[in-house]
């Protein structure tokens, strides 16, 4: 494989800000193809940020973005493209709260593509299996739905259009345990059945260890440690440092071997 | 860039092989189904089917369940298909849609058309008799909450009270002043053109003054004030009902009666008979203003003709509907707001039911009190 192949996103020298308030500062990142990448930063720290100035939310200063290969332009064409290059899972969900849940995930399909009803009630009810929603649950409304099947059928939706790159924001937030795992290894058995490369932004530190191939931490609006999470353990960055070593991530260690 | 997705055919006797080229992905839907439909018919003729996938160079779900879907089709059949050439980085997809599709959601039964109109309409009226109930509930837990307050007068949300006053009272005033204000002008300007035909011109005050004190002033006022503060009272306590804060309220023992709904409603039951005069005496000057610039009639003329065509009694009869009107609608808002369940759907139905319900309320209440004043001689 030629160069630019290996990396899904590309982020070179990116400067995002609000007024005279910089959030990130001359960043640089790259994301391979296929892989899980964490990314781990302090909460007002600018990961939502970042993860919004690649998928075109937020309009970025300067620096370049390259999606799958390709200039990403926040401008008014670029979007429209990006449909069915990524899917996006927002941490609430966001799901049509007048749709069903099927509704919801035949959204995407309807507005991109040109099927028939039928194949798009068969595709929409494939990912509602793939995401393992229960049949009954199928034709609920989102207010119906508990934490995480909305969790589910909002990751259905962002798969519908089978996008090479999906970005989690906080996945496993509001979860239990239980669901927080099982939704752990959803993620992970998607990312294989469906070859994806899974961009997630997450405090979970189970999550981090078990799933993410490679972890990035964001610090004073800069990438300061990227690679496994073995590496980052071993990082001498003081925030880095006190992110893995505090009392509570202290505290998971006993429970987890 | 993408090339463009091809199945090609293969009759061999009765085994048919399939061996599907190109990029079967979502970006190719349409010709996908477009192949899918084209292969179908062949598919219940050949005895053995075979699906060769070695020369097939991307594929994603929508690809992998068109293909799945040619194979079921041969297994209804009886002749289940071969899948061969499955390469390694797709394989998992594939076998992932094997288990898809094959479950139905339970007690999905649809009866006939006819039946769910019907359904429909029995519905609606059983629903009639719930809103009845709501009402007559929300009215009695007022009651309840008015008797509290009664009791211990320190209970009283003063300062929710006063605030809620000042929305739908104070802010109210310039807005209502000015429909009002043009509704009398009007009237006035109406009845001019049209009475000057018969030389009646001078009777236009008497219209105007009772049609304003009496019906007009006091209904027009009622129906802004639904569309203004009713609608606003719903999508509060249905926002709040949504995001749980009447939940809290209850489980700090407090009564969300009591502290949310009462201060509303005495709020609306303060105002509307204010705004009520306020709005007719702003219709009597339109009226007024009109007769003397367009009927040739000066104000001291007509403030003398108002004063002998009207009675204390047209005024009363006015106002005297007005505190029950805003208790209508504030009952009617209120109640709405409290069954708003969790969708942003939902709480748009609300509030457009809260206000359409509080003005035929409002409507149906003025007419039961032109019967009620009619019968007692006012």
């Amino acid at each position: 494989m030629d160069m630019p192949e290996r990396f899904a996103i590309r982020v070179r020298d990116l400067v995002v800000g609000f007024g005279d308030q910089v959030v990130i500062d001359h960043l640089s990142l790259d994301v391979r193809r296929g892989e899980i990448l964490g990314l781990v930063g302090a909460s007002g720290g600018g990961k939502s940020v970042l993860m919004r100035t690649i998928i075109g939310l937020i309009p970025k200063r300067s620096g370049e973005i390259e999606v799958m290969g390709r200039e990403a332009d926040p401008g008014l064409g670029g979007r429209r493209r990006s449909a069915s290059a990524w899917g996006i899972l927002f941490q609430q969900g966001a799901l049509f709260s007048s749709l069903t849940a099927r509704q919801n995930v035949q959204f995407p399909l309807r507005e991109n593509l040109t099927i028939s009803e039928t194949l798009m009630d068969e595709i929409a009810t494939a990912k509602l299996e793939m995401v393992g929603l229960a049949p009954d649950d199928w034709d609920k409304f989102p207010a119906q739905l508990s934490g995480g099947m909305t969790k589910r059928v909002a990751l259905a939706r962002a798969l519908a259009l089978d996008p090479g790159i999906v970005f989690l924001d906080e996945p496993t937030s509001g979860l239990d345990p239980i669901a927080a795992g099982d939704f752990d290894v959803l993620i992970q058995t998607l990312q294989k059945t469906l070859k994806l490369t899974v961009f997630m932004v997450t405090h979970d530190l189970a999550s981090l260890n078990t799933v993410c191939d490679r972890v990035a931490a964001l610090a004073d609006g800069k990438i300061v440690a990227i690679g496994p999470m073995g590496d980052l353990l071993t990082s001498d960055h003081p925030w880095v440092k006190a992110y893995f070593h505090g009392k509570r991530s202290r505290m998971l260690r006993p429970a987890k071997d | 860039m993408s090339s463009q997705p091809l199945l090609n055919t293969i009759s061999n006797g009765d085994a048919l092989l399939l061996r599907p080229t190109g990029e079967w992905t979502a970006v190719n839907a349409a010709a996908l189904e477009h192949l899918f439909d084209g292969i179908a018919p062949q598919l219940r003729d050949a005895k053995a089917l075979t699906i060769d996938l070695a020369e097939l160079q991307e594929i994603d779900t929508l690809g992998a369940w068109l293909l799945e879907k040619i194979s079921r089709r041969a297994a209804q059949a009886g002749r289940p298909a071969e899948l061969v050439g499955v390469a390694d980085r797709y394989a998992g997809l594939i076998d992932q849609l094997r288990q898809v599709n094959r479950r139905k959601p339970s007690g999905a039964a649809r009866g006939s058309l006819l039946l769910a109109r019907l359904e429909d309409i029995g519905r609606a009226t059983w629903g009639a008799r719930e809103d009845l109930f709501a009402f007559l509930q929300m009215l009695g837990a007022l009651a309840n909450a008015l008797l509290g307050v009664l009791r211990r007068p320190r209970s009283l949300r003063l300062t929710s009270l006063v605030y809620q006053i000042y929305r739908v009272g104070w802010q109210a005033i310039p807005i209502i002043g000015l429909i009002t204000f043009l509704i009398g002008a009007i009237i006035a300007q109406q009845g001019i053109f049209h009475f000057r035909k018969f030389g009646a011109e001078s009777y236009v005050v008497d219209m105007v003054g009772i049609l304003v004190l009496r019906e007009l002033g006091v209904l027009i006022v009622a129906i802004m004030v639904a569309g203004r503060s009713g609608s606003a009272y719903t999508a509060e306590l249905g926002s709040m009902k949504m995001r749980e804060e009447i939940d809290a309220l209850s489980t700090m023992d407090l009564d969300p009666v009591e502290v949310l709904i009462l201060p509303r409603v005495i709020a609306l039951v303060v105002a509307l008979p204010i705004l009520a005069f306020l709005g007719s005496m702003a219709a009597l000057y339109g009226g007024g203003l009109v007769a003397w610039f367009y009927g040739g009639m000066s104000p001291t003329i007509f403030i003398a003709r108002l004063h002998e065509a009207v009675s204390v009694t047209h005024f009363e009869v006015g106002i005297i509907k007005a505190p029950f009107m805003a208790l209508v609608i504030g009952i009617v808002a209120c109640s709405e707001g409290l069954r708003v369940k969790g969708s942003a759907e939902s709480l748009g139905r609300q509030t457009t039911t809260s206000v359409v319900k509080s003005i035929f309320c409002v409507i149906v209440l003025d007419g039961l009190f032109a019967v009620f004043f009619a019968s007692i001689g006012m």
